[in-house]
């Protein structure tokens, strides 16, 4: 089924995306509505434009594609499913994550990733194309964040990254020139390390393009917490 | 140093009493007591908290726990508590971390006021022969009201109803037991009422309590999924806690095991960190936006709570949330408890919840925008006297938690980030847990409540009053006693004699 989206409110979208029964659903004309697909489970929903808000936010299942870019708090809370971004994506995306995937094309804005954590089965992956502003991966418990820089740029990192990580991974292409704090530490990718992002890269690739192989057999930096016998803050009073 | 001889308490045994059977060393997960090979007991007197359970459980009554005769010297302005945590601090290097709410000999302003009742002009009402109403409704307002094609009135959404005005604050699995949990879901779904989840997610074996359950959403979000969203009547979000204001939450990975871990849904043994921020609150638009996507993820059926700390501002706090589309605000003032808490942050930051409420109460009609959001206040409501009060200063409704803790069988020991509560309340071991029997905890919160309740009926009689509506934000049966002028304007009272 498709739904115009303009000229409508995000209440109203939401509510006919709702009543769709269909499995598929298409949401063309869509300009900044939030919170499509939010907790959506089972179906597969292409957005044609900019998605809002909050799009996926505590998403079950399925999948959700939008062919354009998504604003701030993509995928918040996210629990499975697929969620691809064609264009890139704002602030605070993947917050909170705690399973599915998350594929962005471009650049993620400040924030990406904070707090993603994992449990079991679900492992939350979170993979931009392009280059992620400050402050990703902050608190970072669980999960894989990928940032393939693929325009190159000199800094595919800003300032700040994986500030209290303390787990998960964060695989960045090339090398890192932004300074990391202590409770993490970054060596190159070995070939085990490549293992786990290989599938992520091969998804990657089919949904935008790319050669897939060519890409896992670059240069990447791992982040990984540091592991620290935790120093005792607290004297129990 | 000498730990023994800085003992905070001194316990005596009385020789001619005890039997020698062992339950003190039995019932003691503090390890205070310890048979030596000779068989002689040895009491390490430094150990205890003096949590009375050896006292309560000794059958012989040969113990008596008393505040250590032997003290370090002390004067007016180094008390003894002063002293004790300097010697802390020496020792460890650590920053002081308490549990439960701020224990400082502070004013608390509802001792501080009195309550009015009817003589001769207005006649008492007796509640045992009139109907009173305490039924309270929390959540959508009928701001609007609209008809039907019927001509009935359409809700606005979804209010929760409350037979009395008291619901069970949040306590998450993993600060306090599965029993503890069980037994406060049981009695809320038995009392009308609610409790509340905590942030450390629902408990599968408690998801049938739903319709008496509130489930918080924090800035961890552990636990947090479709279901358990919608397994509640309500959300809170949780902005900020009275016992720590700006400050996040940290259960350490020693304590995040078994179903801890499955129901927080993190791997055991890994630290569950609640960052003091929401990363993706900036705002009062950040905030509606977190409002209204939980409102989408429920579609539209649950109100939505905001709890904060009561802090400086909170008059112009509790206005944004009301324009957030929050349902409820949730006011958790300075003397509001806690699992683990640093020290200073919980006897020096926030302010007491009797004023914020009433300045936020004030502010929300200045404004006109009081009857878009129900208030609850929490934060050391002790009985029901203090609930008449609350209300009277503005509440819709309170929330207890110590309150419910005491109800249980928690002797204020005050030492939960222990995690060795003896009563089997605040700890995760499963002998220590299967100490509380949840059949009798449920009991005990039901008479506590219901006790409540008829002492508000009592209290509201007297003063004419048959509905709680018309106790809401009544302050002319407020009094204040021995408080200035700066105190009763803010209060909104007048003093006594006046």
């Amino acid at each position: 089924m498709e739904i115009y989206a303009k000229g409508m409110g995000y209440l109203q979208l939401n509510e006919a995306v709702r009543a769709c029964t269909d499995n598929r659903i298409s949401i063309r004309g869509c300009n900044g509505q939030r919170f499509i697909a939010c907790a959506s489970s089972g179906r597969q929903i292409d957005v044609h434009g900019v998605a809002g808000n909050g799009a996926g936010a505590y998403m079950e299942s399925g999948v959700l594609n939008v062919y354009g870019n998504a604003q701030d708090a993509l995928a918040d809370t996210m629990n499975g499913g697929e969620v691809y971004v064609f264009g890139s994506c704002g602030d605070a995306a993947a917050y909170a994550m705690r399973g599915g995937e998350v594929f962005v094309r471009g650049d993620a804005g400040y924030r990406a990733g904070v707090h993603m954590k994992e449990y079991g089965e679900h492992v939350p992956a979170l993979v931009i194309g392009g280059r992620a502003g400050c402050f990703l991966g902050e608190y970072l418990a669980g999960g894989i964040i990928a940032v393939l820089n693929l325009q190159n740029s000199a800094q595919a990192l800003g300032e700040e990254a994986a500030r209290g990580m303390h787990g998960g991974r964060i695989y960045v292409r090339g090398g890192i020139n932004v300074p990391l704090p202590d409770c993490v530490t970054a060596r190159t990718a070995d070939k085990e390390d490549m293992c786990v992002l290989a599938g992520y890269l091969k998804k990657f690739c089919a949904a935008f393009g790319g050669d897939a192989k060519k890409l896992a057999a670059e240069e990447f930096t791992l982040i990984t917490p540091a592991n620290k016998a935790s120093k005792r803050l607290y004297a129990g009073n | 140093m000498n730990a023994r001889a800085r003992a905070e308490f001194e316990i005596l045994k009385d020789a001619s009493r005890c039997i020698d059977c062992g339950v003190c060393e039995k019932q003691c997960a503090n390890g205070v007591y310890k048979k030596a090979a000779d068989g002689r007991l040895l009491i390490a007197d430094e150990k205890c908290v003096n949590c009375q359970r050896c006292v309560e459980m000794c059958p012989a009554g040969a113990l008596k726990v008393i505040r250590n005769r032997n003290t370090p010297q002390s004067d007016g302005n180094w008390h003894l508590r002063a002293v004790r945590e300097i010697y802390r601090q020496a020792e460890t290097g650590g920053v002081l971390l308490s549990s439960m709410g701020n224990p400082c000999d502070m004013p608390a302003y509802f001792d501080r006021i009195a309550v009015n009742a009817s003589q001769v002009t207005n006649p008492p009402i007796d509640p045992l022969r009139e109907p009173m109403e305490t039924r309270v409704y929390l959540g959508a307002q009928n701001r609007q009201i609209t008809r039907g094609r019927d001509g009935k009135i359409q809700p606005e959404g979804k209010a929760l109803r409350l037979e009395v005005p008291v619901m069970f604050s949040a306590m998450s699995y993993g600060s306090i037991s599965y029993n503890a949990h069980a037994a406060l879901a049981r009695a809320a779904r038995e009392l009308g009422t609610y409790y509340n989840t905590g942030e450390g997610g629902l408990h599968r074996d408690f998801y049938e309590y739903g319709e008496n359950t509130i489930v918080q959403v924090a800035s961890g979000r552990f636990g947090v999924h479709k279901d358990y969203l919608n397994a509640g009547a309500a959300i809170e979000i949780k902005m900020g806690q009275g016992a720590k204001p700006g400050i996040g939450g940290h259960l350490p990975g020693e304590k995040t095991v078994g179903d801890i871990s499955v129901t927080r849904m993190i791997p055991p043994g890994s630290d569950a960190i609640s960052p003091a921020p929401h990363h993706d609150i900036y705002s009062i638009e950040d905030l509606r936006q977190l409002v209204d996507s939980l409102k989408e993820a429920t579609r539209y059926q649950k109100p939505i709570f905001v709890k904060v700390a009561a802090v400086h501002n909170i008059a112009a706090i509790a206005g944004g949330i009301a324009r957030s589309g929050a349902d409820v605000i949730v006011l958790d003032g300075w003397r509001g408890g806690t699992g683990a808490a640093p020290t200073r942050i919980r006897d020096n930051v926030g302010i007491p919840v009797e004023l914020a409420l009433a300045s936020v109460d004030s502010r929300l009609r200045a404004e006109g925008i009081r009857d878009r959001v129900c208030l609850v206040a929490g934060g050391s409501i002790r009985n029901s006297a203090d609930m008449v009060k609350a209300i009277a200063l503005g509440a819709d409704a309170v929330y207890i938690g110590t309150a419910a803790l005491i109800a249980m069988g928690c002797h204020v020991c005050r030492s939960c980030h222990s995690g060795r509560c003896n009563w089997g309340i605040a700890t995760q071991q499963p002998e220590l847990v299967a100490r509380l029997n949840v059949d009798e905890a449920v009991k005990r919160l039901v008479n506590l409540v219901t006790a409540w309740k008829h002492e508000m009926e009592e209290m509201m009689g007297g003063m004419g009053i048959n509905a709680i509506e018309a106790l809401r934000g009544n302050r002319l049966m407020l009094r204040g006693l021995g408080l200035n002028s700066r105190e009763l304007d803010i209060l909104g009272i007048m003093h006594a004699g006046e």
